[in-house]
């Protein structure tokens, strides 16, 4: 009898324990202490890397059968919907915020610069990854071509695909990876160019971060001093909607 | 009055688990807690693991346990971002103080007076009395209580030294971030995939042990067993006749 008590209090403490945790993640404190793991996260991991090191690039031989799509696989607005009949010849990627000479480059123009190939894996926060082999140009090379401004301290991509309620999907980064060789504006996944679910016409690839960095159908590129006046201040649509972290390194 | 008499009437009492090992059990059973629950939590956002580099919907899936209910789950609702910072916070405080305890328990001697098994522990004939009396639930009494039986020092040695750091640097090994920054440690486990499905094996190797350590608890004499996790004081079971 006792030893059943005891296995009843156990679940009954176990399940009591989880419901505390809850609410206990409705205080303030609580919530901005857990919220704040991601900068640890941040700092241990930029302080056991290189800035420039590289994520693992894989052979041929290991890229997924077939890339899955995730999130918006369709962004379906009439302006994407006429941007994609024309076979993106209209679509530009306009460069501003705090350079000195904004841009407005066409596919054809991205497709004259300098290329990196790169087969890297792609880790979805909720838990899977598939390997495809990504072309596209570094965005330092854009930024450099742009005259960013010194004072600029992170780099916001701007997407054409509506949230709901008019939001547009948007995410940044800081210079250190906007810098980084391996993040490039991407136009072709495996071979060809980008399928309207990976992000036609270009998306942004970060290798040493997670999915939801990776921004699809990007539409303007913008270096700005904060992130604060952007979106609800959190650097991007799933951090200020959902509360996903800003560093996605883990 | 015999002295047996004066024994039975006053057990005795002694000072059984140090300060340290106290502290880092409890902290242990609350962040165990948490990254266990919070854990299940993630994984319900993609319930299907894979082996090797890559693993998503159109892969080969070698385990498909459907979502975990939300009565172990951290939280209780789906919350993938509340579950990751749930995670994220108790993990670096998990490796920390494992990396502290380990060291500790070197330096005072815990690890080499009380969990490294001793000459003739390992015999297969010693083992396998510990094994029966295990299972006739004969727990040691007397000085033996002192000690830990060879299934002891083999679960908590393997906890100590095999599935909390396994769980720990396969968790790091699923971060893009620490790949770059450490590419052996994902090499190690034979690519993301892999290190993610033997993640989840760590937890729920963990998991078995927290139920058959409780069972054991509960079997010994739970009051006496919390009390020398608490306290420290611990009665020393009558020597069988």
């Amino acid at each position: 009898m006792t030893r059943l008590l005891s296995r009843r209090a156990l679940v009954l403490g176990g399940a009591a324990a989880l419901a505390g945790c809850d609410r206990l993640a409705r205080h303030e404190t609580v919530r901005d202490a857990l919220f704040s793991a991601d900068n640890f996260h941040k700092w241990a991991q930029r302080g056991l890397m290189r800035p420039d090191a590289l994520a693992h690039e894989f052979r041929p031989d290991q890229i997924s059968p077939f890339f899955r799509a995730n999130g918006t696989a369709n962004p379906d607005t009439p302006a994407y919907r006429a941007l994609w009949r024309s076979g993106f010849a209209d679509w530009r990627l306009r460069v501003g915020g705090m350079v000195a000479r904004p841009l407005s480059l066409s596919l054809a123009q991205l497709h004259a610069m300098p290329h990196r190939e790169q087969i890297t894996r792609h880790d979805c926060v909720e838990g899977w990854s598939a390997i495809g082999k990504w072309r596209g140009v570094p965005l330092s090379l854009i930024l450099d071509a742009a005259r960013m401004h010194g004072r600029a301290r992170y780099v916001v991509l701007r997407c054409a695909d509506d949230m709901g309620g008019g939001a547009r999907y948007y995410e940044s980064i800081d210079l250190i990876d906007a810098f980084h060789p391996q993040t490039i504006l991407a136009f072709a996944l495996n071979d060809r160019p980008l399928r309207v679910a990976n992000g036609a016409p270009l998306r942004l690839r970060v290798e040493r971060q997670l999915g939801y960095k990776h921004a699809k159908y990007l539409m303007a590129i913008e270096a700005v001093e904060s992130l604060s006046g952007i979106g609800a201040g959190k650097g991007g649509y799933w951090e200020d909607r959902a509360g996903y972290d800003w560093y996605a390194g883990i | 009055m015999g002295q047996g008499q004066a024994a039975a009437v006053m057990p005795r009492m002694v000072q059984r688990h140090r300060l340290s090992t106290r502290l880092w059990h409890w902290l242990n059973a609350m962040l165990l807690y948490m990254l266990f629950t919070s854990g299940l939590g993630i994984f319900n956002a993609h319930p299907r693991l894979y082996w090797g580099q890559y693993g998503a919907n159109f892969d080969h899936a070698w385990l498909e346990p459907g979502r975990f209910p939300g009565w172990i789950t951290l939280p209780a609702l789906y919350d993938l971002a509340m579950a990751r910072h749930w995670h994220l916070t108790a993990a670096p405080v998990l490796l920390f103080s494992l990396l502290v305890y380990m060291f500790w328990s070197l330096g005072n001697g815990h690890i080499r007076r009380d969990l490294l098994f001793r000459r003739g522990e390992l015999a297969p004939g010693h083992v396998w009395r510990d094994i029966q009396d295990h299972a006739r639930l004969r727990f040691p009494t007397g000085e033996a209580a002192l000690r830990y039986t060879v299934l002891q020092k083999g679960s908590y040695g393997a906890v100590i030294f095999l599935l909390l750091p396994v769980a720990i640097l396969t968790g790091l090994a699923m971060s893009p971030g620490m790949n770059a920054a450490w590419p052996w440690l994902i090499d190690l486990f034979g690519g993301r995939q892999s290190a993610r499905s033997i993640h989840f094996i760590a937890a729920f190797a963990l998991a078995a042990f927290f139920l058959v350590h409780i069972l054991m608890v509960l079997l010994a004499g739970p009051l006496n067993e919390v009390r020398s996790m608490l306290t420290g004081r611990y009665r020393v079971p009558e020597k069988r006749r």
